[in-house]
């Protein structure tokens, strides 16, 4: 792994939350007394991530993700442990520190409403103290790179959801930080908006080394981009570590998927393995790794094969199984 | 881990944001003008200077009240109208709104210091104001030119000093109240009772002097009268300069009091930021 770049060390955050039931009784109750309740946002959590790793944070919703990353992101203080960015403690919110960083939030936006992206990039430019040439080749470059020319002068109110964020990232990269904390980047993109968005966030991280945190539910984002990945559950780590040994630890078994010349019975299938799906032309089997290399030869020996091919079981299957059985921390 | 940069100094920050602060106010600015239905909307509901003007305009047609004839009201309730256009702001409502919905994360995340940001844009809107104001401006000049200032160039001079005075004795109160949201879900409601007392104690509604002398006594010591009634008592002449010099030393201790305590405040209430939503 290289050099600790960020370093999370028994962080817990706790938040105190009013609560009351639904109705004008409750509500009314709620004046004279106020009933709060202790929320365990994050519990103990410790982890080091490098200079210009790519870090998938995954887990459940309020898991505390977000709150890890706003804590990461000096935006929280937390209520015990220690966190470090870079040289800088978050929480001093040190110019240099918020300098070095950036939070993309998918459901946030940072772009001045009414007035056209270039305007927020001006803004941005003399707010970092970005030097205007610098600013104006980072702004060239990630235009290009977006494909959004000619989106950033018109008022951001009039642009698409999927232009919005291109043109949001474009707003959160100007001052070219050196890590990425993305909350969920492509919420609402459609599939090739987000295929966009992961080329895009994997050159940069490329092109500058940058370190990029990312939380997703959409797994293909994690997948293309993050070899390692941070699993958390009720504020608590469960998994540290590279992503393929957490699908084989918690769905040890492969996917074999054979594109077949004609229909074959069901029973066929079954003796080579589990069989998840099955139509006229094409079968997914589950075969244990330990059995993969003679399940493979069964299958070309007794069925009519055109195509195979062997896949980890998908990363949602691996996090629904993940989070109903848990894994031992890696 | 990489090499920390050598820290700068205060100096150097400071010298950072004043280079950002045209940007911010020519980006500001640019707002102003993307929201001018709603400006104009909002300058039409400052009105109750005028509705003043006419209940006093007809009260004095019998005679004088103190030293106020029709013409002397006339000239307070138009300066009333100018300088609250020009000094009052509405920091207070975005604060409260932007801490209680989580969107001064964005803000947080930015390496300029987030009051400075909110104060750049409030400034924004002057220009825009001082623009729409002319016409109060002008007839106040005609109806006052006899009185204006005393015809004292230091008075003038005072005025302007104590413009600015205004504004940042406003801003820092709007910050401080709004800053209450970090606390208390009704940050807005405590505004609302300051409202209240600002409306009778800074001459608002009616000249301090027109007030009964309790009242008066107290609006000397409280701050509502350091964030209208004074700059326009010095506008329309009823402060000769000893008074004017005494009420902008008043005025800016004032203003420096409310911008520490917004300060404090604003650091205690952000370790309790929670970020909701945002």
């Amino acid at each position: 792994m290289p050099e600790s770049f960020i370093d999370v060390s028994d962080l817990s955050k706790r938040y105190r939350v009013h609560k009351r039931p639904p109705g004008i009784g409750a509500a009314l109750r709620s004046v004279l007394r106020r009933k709060y309740e202790l929320v365990h946002a994050v519990e103990g959590l410790s982890f080091r991530i490098g200079e210009g790793e790519r870090v998938g944070f995954l887990g459940p919703n309020g898991a505390g993700k977000t709150t890890t990353l706003k804590v990461l992101a000096g935006l929280l203080y937390p209520t015990s442990g220690r966190v470090r960015v870079g040289s800088y403690v978050p929480q001093t919110r040190d110019p240099r520190f918020l300098k070095l960083i950036t939070l993309v939030m998918g459901q946030k936006q940072q772009l001045l409403w009414d007035l056209p992206p270039a305007e927020t990039y001006a803004m941005n430019r003399a707010i970092y103290d970005v030097p205007r040439e610098q600013a104006g080749e980072t702004i060239r470059a990630l235009v290009e790179l977006l494909e959004i020319g000619d989106l950033i002068h018109k008022p951001t109110r009039q642009l698409s959801l999927g232009e919005r964020m291109k043109c949001e990232l474009v707003a959160a990269l100007l001052h070219r930080p050196r890590v990425l904390f993305l909350d969920e980047p492509t919420i609402g993109l459609d599939v090739s908006m987000q295929a966009k968005m992961r080329d895009f966030v994997r050159d940069y991280n490329e092109r500058y080394g940058a370190a990029v945190l990312l939380t997703s539910h959409y797994m293909d984002d994690v997948v293309a981009l993050c070899p390692r990945v941070i699993v958390i559950d009720r504020g608590r780590l469960i998994y540290d570590g590279d992503l393929r040994e957490l699908a084989r630890r918690v769905r040890p078994d492969k996917r074999v998927t054979v594109r077949l010349a004609h229909p074959v019975e069901r029973a066929d299938l079954e003796r080579v393995g589990g069989v998840v799906s099955l139509g006229p032309a094409q079968a997914v089997l589950s075969v244990p790794h330990e059995r993969l290399q003679s399940a493979v030869r069964d299958a070309l020996a007794a069925l009519p094969i055109v195509d195979l091919t062997i896949e980890e079981a998908p990363l949602e299957e691996v996090m629904r199984e993940l989070f109903g059985a848990r894994v031992p921390a890696a | 881990m990489i090499a920390e940069p050598p820290r700068p100094g205060l100096a150097a920050e400071a010298a950072r944001t004043l280079r950002a602060l045209p940007t911010l106010l020519r980006v500001g600015i640019s707002e102003v003008v993307a929201y001018r239905a709603e400006f104009v909307v909002w300058i039409l509901t400052t009105n109750m200077p005028l509705v003043m003007l006419a209940i006093w305009h007809a009260v004095a047609a019998d005679g004088p009240v103190g030293r106020f004839d029709q013409r002397a009201f006339t000239a307070y309730y138009l300066g009333v109208l100018a300088v609250r256009l020009l000094t009052s702001n509405w920091a207070v409502w975005q604060l409260s709104m932007e801490i209680r919905d989580g969107t001064l994360a964005t803000k947080l995340l930015r390496p300029i210091h987030p009051i400075v940001g909110l104060a750049a844009e409030h400034l924004s809107a002057v220009p825009m104001r001082a623009l729409v104001i002319t016409p109060v401006i002008a007839i106040l000049i005609a109806v006052g030119r006899d009185r204006l200032f005393q015809h004292d160039p230091a008075l003038a001079l005072i005025f302007g000093a104590s413009l600015a005075g205004a504004w940042l004795l406003i801003f820092f109160t709007m910050v401080l109240m709004g800053s209450l949201a970090f606390f208390v879900d009704s940050a807005l409601g405590i505004f609302e009772l300051w409202l209240g007392l600002h409306a009778i104690f800074s001459g608002y509604l009616i000249p301090l002097e027109a007030l009964p002398r309790w009242v008066r006594h107290a609006a000397d010591v409280l701050p509502f009268r350091f964030m209208l009634g004074f700059p326009v008592e010095t506008l329309v002449g009823l402060l000769d300069r000893r008074q004017a010099l005494a009420a902008l030393g008043a005025q800016w201790g004032y203003a420096l009091l409310f911008g520490a305590l917004a300060l404090r405040v604003w650091r205690i209430g952000l370790r309790r930021f929670a970020a909701f939503g945002g």
